[in-house]
């Protein structure tokens, strides 16, 4: 892991190659570097630290969404990239609200990205912009709403392809 | 009478053979392009796998894999549930290498809790895993071989995934889904004689391995199924997060276990291997000798088993023993508060990363301050790992898409969770 000084100096990197409205904060916790991003730019922020960084971070190892509910913006995604070189990791996350949760997605970058966004979108709704196949991947085509965020209810899920529906009327309302 | 024409025997401007093809833009796709279902009920695709396949005669011109067919919403589940009752869910979603899961729960809790775990439960998790990592790797055998045809190795693999199944039994109560390993810790000591049964075991066991591999290694249909089907780059595969004995087939030397040890992996002395052209029979030399060096940490982890406690002591966390619950009051209201409302742990997130038996498993939990976590995630292997079969399949024959399926090892409990 970079430390504390180290996560400042690339985020200072960052700042100064991407644009300083790119970072918008860090978090070094429990010797874990996280740098926060600005939606927006976060897949410049990617490109950037992946190709010309120096100390670049050539791989996406886990991509995935997090709903920080009450705080706001409540929907969180968070980029878990690896050097094989320097054995180190650092974590990219970025935060967006649920009325308009719009990314850009980083599939040309990292390809691996593909299924992982698809997950957040199936799970959490967020939009993923220049995604190449943006549907739902693990919930049935035609769910609605999305089942990860925190007040999506636990249980009440209708029961499917019951043969006796109509002897059990709505019994889960 | 006139003489017959001489008969003339010419060259084929191109030789035929079986993949001589028309190009695909060059041909109407109503008519010659088809597709079919691979599942998700079907008996070579690993539990209920889809693989949306388009086909030119027998050749995969694209493959979709479509999964969810078993998703079962654990990770929503887990937010529902105390920390050490989550254990129990997440060890169900990969659920041939149950001991990595709740390994990289428990890592990630530690984490959050700063916890310490003693030598001899970081020693007892390496035992388990290793003993796991065996019975994965078996089950994979004997199922992956029973795809491309071969009937015999699965009786001979699962017999031997049993004997680690009663280790497991023996240790920690269930053969699967143990829920052996605590946050802290590991639940119980192994009892007297479990060391004996390990290194039995180890001692028949490694004549077992080569008693497979003659069973396959000279096999020409074996040979000629797995050799040079579903090559990927290494470039491509790191490309698409590709991590596991999948990887270091191409001669990558990716290991966690080595590059960034946890649970004091950098105490044993084991080799990382790999292979050369990454092709499905350098997969399955690679698991081959991995069961090996397996069974090299298992035994080196009971030669080294420190003494001591194998669980925290911080009462906060861990369940005090059971002697202590007679005569400690204050024990019991240890005991009372944990199972009860179980451990607070402070608000913050956490990745934790582990070598499985398919790569990289990633556990991501964030805590809000409360006995329940707000979230957790699993970066499964397998689900990764499954983005790289169009790759596999493209311009082979549907025989070795469904061989790379099966030395892909996909789980699909743990892709749908």
């Amino acid at each position: 892991m970079p430390d504390a000084t180290g996560l400042e100096l690339i985020a200072q990197r960052v700042g100064e190659q991407v644009g300083d409205d790119a970072v918008a904060g860090t978090v070094y916790y429990r010797e874990q570097a996280t740098l926060d991003v600005a939606p927006a730019r976060v897949r410049e922020v990617l490109e950037y630290l992946r190709d010309r960084d120096p100390d670049p971070w050539p791989l996406l190892m886990s991509l995935h969404g997090v709903d920080y509910l009450p705080e706001e913006p409540r929907l969180g995604v968070h980029y878990q990239l690896l050097s094989t070189e320097r054995l180190d990791r650092l974590g990219v996350r970025t935060r967006v609200g649920v009325d308009d949760p719009k990314l850009p997605s980083v599939v040309e970058v990292f390809p691996t990205a593909d299924h992982q966004e698809r997950e957040v979108f199936d799970m959490f709704g967020v939009e993923f912009a220049g995604h190449p196949d943006l549907r739902r991947i693990l919930m049935p085509e035609d769910y609605e709403g999305f089942p990860q965020r925190r007040d999506f209810p636990m249980g009440g899920e209708p029961v499917l392809f019951t043969f006796n529906e109509h002897e059990l009327p709505r019994w889960y309302d | 009478m006139t003489d017959p024409e001489p008969v003339v025997h010419s060259e084929p401007e191109e030789p035929i053979t079986g993949t001589r093809l028309t190009p695909v833009e060059e041909i109407e796709p109503e008519t010659e392009l088809f597709t079919v279902n691979i599942g998700p009920q079907h008996p070579a695709t690993h539990g209920v796998l889809r693989l949306f396949c388009t086909l030119e005669g027998e050749v995969v011109r694209d493959v979709k894999p479509l999964v969810g067919y078993v998703h079962t919403g654990i990770e929503k589940s887990c937010e529902d549930h105390q920390y050490w009752k989550a254990i129990t869910f997440v060890e169900r979603m990969d659920y041939l290498a149950y001991y990595f899961n709740s390994l990289a729960f428990c890592m990630a809790v530690e984490r959050l809790l700063e916890e310490e775990v003693p030598p001899r439960a970081q020693y007892l998790r390496v035992a388990h895993l290793e003993l796991n990592r065996i019975a994965s790797h078996l089950f994979w055998l004997g199922t992956a071989i029973l795809d491309i045809g071969a009937i015999s190795p699965i009786f001979y693999a699962l017999r031997d995934r049993e004997r680690c199944l009663d280790l497991f039994e023996m240790s920690g109560g269930q053969r699967l889904h143990t829920r052996y390993f605590q946050v802290g810790g590991v639940i119980e000591d192994i009892p007297p004689g479990w060391d004996g049964a390990v290194r039995r075991f180890s001692r028949e066991f490694s004549t077992r391995i080569e008693q497979m591999e003659d069973l396959l290694d000279k096999n020409e249909i074996f040979l000629s199924r797995a050799k040079n089907t579903g090559i990927v780059s290494e470039e491509r595969l790191l490309a698409l997060g590709v991590t596991g004995p999948l990887l270091r087939a191409t001669g990558n030397p990716w290991d966690l276990r080595k590059a960034i040890p946890y649970s004091s992996y950098d105490h044993f002395d084991f080799k990382i291997p790999v292979g050369t052209t990454g092709d499905n029979y350098d997969r399955y030399r690679v698991r081959i000798a991995e069961l090996r060096e397996s069974l090299k940490l298992v035994e080196q982890a009971l030669d080294g088993m420190p003494e001591g406690p194998w669980i925290s002591t911080n009462r906060k966390v861990a369940l005090p023993p059971r002697h202590e619950l007679a005569t400690s009051m204050e024990a019991l209201i240890h005991h009372f508060k944990l199972v009860t409302e179980g451990f607070r742990v402070p608000p913050g997130e956490a990745y934790a990363a582990i070598e499985s038996p398919r790569g990289e498993l990633g556990c991501y939990v964030l805590a809000d301050g409360s006995a329940k976590p707000a979230r957790v995630h699993m970066r499964d292997p397998s689900f990764v790992n499954l983005q790289a079969v169009p790759d596999m399949a493209r311009g082979g024959l549907v025989a070795d898409l469904i061989a790379s399926v099966a030395f892909l090892d996909p789980i699909l409990g743990g892709i749908d969770r």
